[in-house]
Parts: structure tokens; C-alpha cells; sequence
């Protein structure tokens, strides 16, 4: 407040504020413009498809013959981000819990270390190991027998009954719960530590052991908190592209459906990077920006909800965080 | 575990491509020159754009950062961060390559990588400014040095390591992202040709040689990973160490 009032007064400083409170507003720029693009780019194609555009299955640029339908990359974004969150979590979770509640000093320095560079590797070698180490692995190890032996059950069927080639959404959806570990990880590290010791204590005193501490007291008391970490590794899934691309096998039209793990299928960000600049024709193009735009706002609703969430447990701990 | 695989491979199968060739020569003979050459002039470009935004408005949020406007710029920084880096590359692609320039350009490159980065160095410039304790302020301010002087020659400096840091760390991370550029620069198997042409970068030539359907391209991928790798993980590391060198007492 001292600090306000004595601003005021000098000269020269409102310049810089209102400068510097200008240059500030570039994130609100780039957040209108790319809102502006993508809703004028996907004018034409829901104009001319209307509810077709989001219920359909048909993908197809054919002169006279278009017709574009987005639900199969929908549900394949869906199906894929599902699966990294069906294995990610569990996994980050247990590094979380290890890294605050059992590893000493010398184990979890290295550990946290580690999953920090997980978050560094950029997703273009996650997807070349996807593609030409991880897949043939994959195919050999685990696809090649469940097939064999499960394949009459509809999810891990293949088209013909064929042999499975590793480039499906199973791929897609382990590739991705790698890349959402460091994310969950984190963040739920950070919501366990922000538990306070009484709760722990408490618990302790009443006879509980760890595995009950844990369980009972700190998940629940951090769940809002673990919850957002979730929805933010989820929001990392369904934005990410380029490995996704390398892996799910890329189908177009009905047979990207995603019906089973072992088939090629297609999410929304693969969509976009594969077709977008093989597109030549203005409703072609606005088709995937159309995508785009669906793409946007379903990850901007999930990022939002996981702010909410978050934001929630570390104003309960009261200022230790933040 | 999924690292130390992942690393393994890069190195083992990346290692025996590294030779002075395969860093000089262009596309057409067996070397990755044009796109090392890209990445710099990526992350060159990126830097001059997105930096001083980045840092101004991580001092704006930081220093005068106590009103209803700042408060609602951080929620649109923290959803610029997460925003898919494909939908990035679009925007890019039709304001720049499409409205502005007319073609495939470096610098509708570097806009769209700007845009991942301003967020990420606006947020973290915030953070280590907020570091600095409001004594130090106040003590400038008590000397009769203004406001604005007080920021860039006290406060700032005071927060320099942490500044730094994160601004390398951001720009470690760009430097990797792929689809933003596949829909801006396109890739290329020249040099640099002008920001009026196409152009290439590592992880764009690593996405295209993976994909092709020739084994022995795609075993050329690993050394540019290797490259790339290195780049990367030897910034995120280096930039690491120092600052903890520096923290420790």
C-alpha cells in the first residue's frame, strides 16, 4: 500500500505500467486471434454439414462428393486419452506417493530428476521410439498373443482377423500415459506435500499404518488436488500431437471408428497434422480447422476444470504453496 | 524405465551417423545441415520475439501485478500454456503463412513457437520476481529512484538467475515442438532460403525421415534425435546444475 501511494506520485511510472501492462496484453491477443481464426475458419464446413460435422463418420474430399464427419477422431481422442490416464495415473500416483512419503533424500533428488527429464524429451523421439522400437515390442510381447487367444472379443479384434501391426490406439494411448507421468507426477507430488503433517500425525496416533495414512487421510484430504493433477495430464493428452501421429496407425473415415485396441485409428491433433496442408480446397481446409476449433474447446474446458480443482486444495493448505 | 529405453536407443542406433558430413551436408547428400541450421535460426528468431514480450509481462504481472486486469491476464497465460500445440500451428498458418507473408516462412515459425513461449517466460519471470523481497524495493524507492528504474536496474538483476533459467528451460522445450512448424516452415532439404521459403528443423526432419518408408532413412531419424537430444537435455541439465550451484550456501 506504501509502496502504491508513493508511485503514484513520481512521473515516468505510469508510462512504464501502462507499457509494460500493454506489451502484457499479448497473451490476451494471442488468445482472441487464434479464437477469431478457428471459429471464421470453421464457418463454411459447419454451415454447409451442420450437426453432421460433429455426429457424422465420413471423411471424404472428393469434389461434389464431400462430406465431413469428426466423430471418429473425437472418440479416438477420447479412447486414446482414456487409456494414458487408465495407465498413467495409477503409475504417477505411486511415484508421487513414493517420492513425499517414503523415498529418503538420497532416492528422490535422482527420482525427481529423472521424471523432470521425462517431461523434457521431446515428443517427436517419443514418437520415433513409438514407432520403431516400442511398436515391434508391443506387436511381438503382448498384441500377437492377446490376439490369438482373446481375439473373438470385439476390442481386440482386427479388421480380417488379421495379424495386429502395432500402430493402433493401444500404442497411442501408452505412448501418451508416458508423456502425462512427469506432468501427474508433478503436480500430485506437490498436492501430497501440500497435506499438512497433522493430518498424517492424527492418523499415526490412532494406530494406522502407511499404506492407511495414505490411503485414508492423505488422498482424500489432497483428492480436489490429485484430481486437477488428472484432468491436467488429460488436457497434456488431448492436445498432444506429433507422437500420436507417429503411432495410431492414422485411419480415415468409418474405419477410424476406434471399435478395437489393435486397430489404426485417428484422434483430432493426428487428423490435422497428417491432412491440414495436403488440403486444397476452402472447404477442405475448413473442415480441419473445424476440428481444430472442437479440438480447442474441449481442451480448454478440461484445462479450466483442473484449475478450478487445483486452485481449490492449495488455498486449503493456507499459503504454504503460493 | 521408458527413459533409459528411450535414450539407449537414441544413442546406440543415433551414434554411428555422427560424422562431419552428416552435421554439414545438405538433404540431397546425406547430412542434416539444413535443419541444424533451421533450429537455430528457430530458436533465434523465437527468442527475439518471445523474450522481451515474455519478461515485460512477467514484470507487469509481477511489479504492478495487484489488480482485477493482471489477475485475469495470469488465467489467460495458464490457458495459453496448455493450449494444443497443433491449434498454435493453425492460427500461425493462416494469419502469417496465409494473411501476411503469403508463403511457407521462418518467421511464421517463429510466431507460432513465440506464442508457446510467451506464456511459459511470462510466468516464470513473475515467479522469481516475486522472489525478490519487497525490502529491497523499498529501499531503492527510499533513495528516490523511480519505479521503473528501481525494476530493471534492482529488481530484476536481483532476479536474474531465476529469469534466465526459466527463459532457457522454455526455450529447451520449443525447441522440440514439431506440429506447430510442420504447418509454418514445412521443412525442406536446403539451407535457408529466405523468409519467403520454406525452411527445415530437427524435430521436422526426424518426423519425416521416421515416416518414410525405407529403413534405412528411418535409421538416419536416430542420429538427428541424437542431435536433438543433446540440444535439449544438455540445455535442460546445464542450465540445472548452474542454478543449483548458485542456490546452494
Amino acid at each position: 500500500m506504501r509502496l502504491k501511494s508513493l508511485k503514484k506520485k513520481l512521473t515516468g511510472d505510469n508510462t512504464f505500467r501502462v507499457l509494460t501492462a500493454i506489451i502484457a496484453a499479448s497473451a490476451i491477443i494471442i488468445l482472441f486471434v487464434t479464437a477469431y481464426v478457428l471459429s471464421t475458419g470453421a464457418v463454411p464446413v459447419v454451415q454447409r454439414f451442420g450437426l453432421y460435422f460433429f455426429t457424422g463418420t465420413s471423411w471424404n474430399p472428393v469434389e461434389g462428393r464431400e462430406l465431413y464427419g469428426a466423430l471418429p477422431y473425437v472418440l479416438g481422442t477420447l479412447v486414446t486419452s482414456g487409456i494414458a490416464l487408465l495407465i498413467g495415473v495409477p503409475l504417477s500416483l505411486g511415484i508421487a506417493i513414493f517420492l513425499v512419503e517414503m523415498a529418503p533424500k538420497k532416492v528422490r533428488v535422482p527420482i525427481s530428476y529423472l521424471v523432470e527429464l521425462l517431461a523434457a524429451v521431446p515428443s517427436v523421439i517419443y514418437g520415433l521410439w513409438g514407432l520403431l522400437v516400442f511398436r515391434l515390442w508391443l506387436q511381438q510381447n503382448i498384441e500377437i498373443p492377446i490376439h490369438n487367444y482373446l481375439g473373438w472379443i470385439p476390442i481386440f479384434a482386427t479388421e480380417g482377423g488379421g495379424v495386429p501391426v502395432g500402430l493402433d490406439l493401444f500404442n497411442g494411448g501408452i505412448i501418451l500415459a508416458i508423456m502425462i507421468i512427469p506432468t501427474v507426477a508433478s503436480v500430485s507430488k506437490e498436492v501430497i506435500s501440500a497435506v499438512p503433517d497433522s493430518i498424517r500425525e492424527g492418523a499415526y496416533s490412532i494406530g494406522a499404518t502407511k499404506w492407511e495414512v495414505v490411503r485414508h487421510w492423505v488422498l482424500s484430504y489432497g483428492r480436489s488436488g490429485i484430481f486437477g493433477a488428472v484432468i491436467l495430464g488429460l488436457g497434456r493428452a488431448v492436445g498432444e500431437t506429433i507422437a500420436i501421429t507417429m503411432v495410431i496407425g492414422n485411419a480415415i473415415g468409418p474405419n477410424a471408428m476406434p471399435t478395437s485396441l489393435f486397430q489404426p485409428a485417428q484422434t483430432m491433433a493426428s487428423l490435422i497434422a497428417n491432412g491440414f496442408l495436403e488440403a486444397d480446397k476452402p472447404l477442405d481446409k475448413s473442415a480441419y480447422i473445424g476440428v481444430g476449433l472442437t479440438l480447442l474447446l474441449v481442451s480448454l474446458l478440461i484445462n479450466i476444470i483442473a484449475h478450478v480443482m487445483v486452485a481449490r486444495v492449495l488455498k486449503i493448505k493456507g499459503g504454504a504453496v503460493e | 524405465m521408458p527413459l533409459l529405453s528411450i535414450l539407449y536407443e537414441v544413442i546406440s542406433r543415433g551414434a554411428p551417423f555422427l560424422s562431419l558430413q552428416f552435421f554439414t551436408n545438405d538433404a540431397l547428400h546425406g547430412g542434416i545441415g539444413p535443419s541444424i541450421q533451421g533450429t537455430l535460426i528457430l530458436i533465434g528468431l523465437t527468442s527475439l520475439i518471445g523474450v522481451p514480450v515474455g519478461i515485460l509481462s512477467g514484470v507487469y504481472l509481477a511489479e504492478f501485478g495487484d489488480n482485477k486486469y493482471a489477475s485475469f491476464l495470469r488465467t489467460i497465460n495458464d490457458v495459453l500454456t496448455e493450449f494444443p500445440s497443433i491449434v498454435v500451428g493453425i492460427t500461425a498458418y493462416t494469419v502469417i503463412v496465409i494473411g501476411i507473408i503469403g508463403s511457407y516462412s521462418p518467421i511464421a515459425g517463429a510466431v507460432a513457437l513465440s506464442f508457446m513461449l510467451i506464456p511459459i517466460v511470462a510466468r516464470t519471470t513473475e515467479e522469481s520476481l516475486k522472489l525478490v523481497p519487497d525490502s529491497v524495493r523499498e529501499a531503492s524507492l527510499a533513495l528516490g529512484i523511480h519505479k521503473w528504474k528501481t525494476t530493471l536496474r534492482i529488481v530484476v538483476p536481483a532476479a536474474k538467475s531465476g529469469v534466465v533459467t526459466g527463459t532457457l528451460l522454455a526455450i529447451a522445450r520449443i525447441a522440440g515442438e514439431t506440429a506447430p512448424i510442420l504447418l509454418t516452415i514445412l521443412g525442406s532439404n536446403y539451407f535457408f532460403q529466405g523468409f519467403r521459403s520454406s525452411m527445415d528443423a530437427l524435430p521436422l526432419r526426424i518426423f519425416r525421415d521416421a515416416r518414410w518408408d525405407d529403413p534405412r532413412v528411418q535409421a538416419e531419424a536416430w542420429g538427428v534425435a541424437l542431435i536433438l537430444i543433446l540440444i535439449v537435455l544438455s540445455l535442460n541439465i546445464g542450465v540445472r546444475l548452474v542454478a543449483r550451484g548458485r542456490f546452494k550456501r
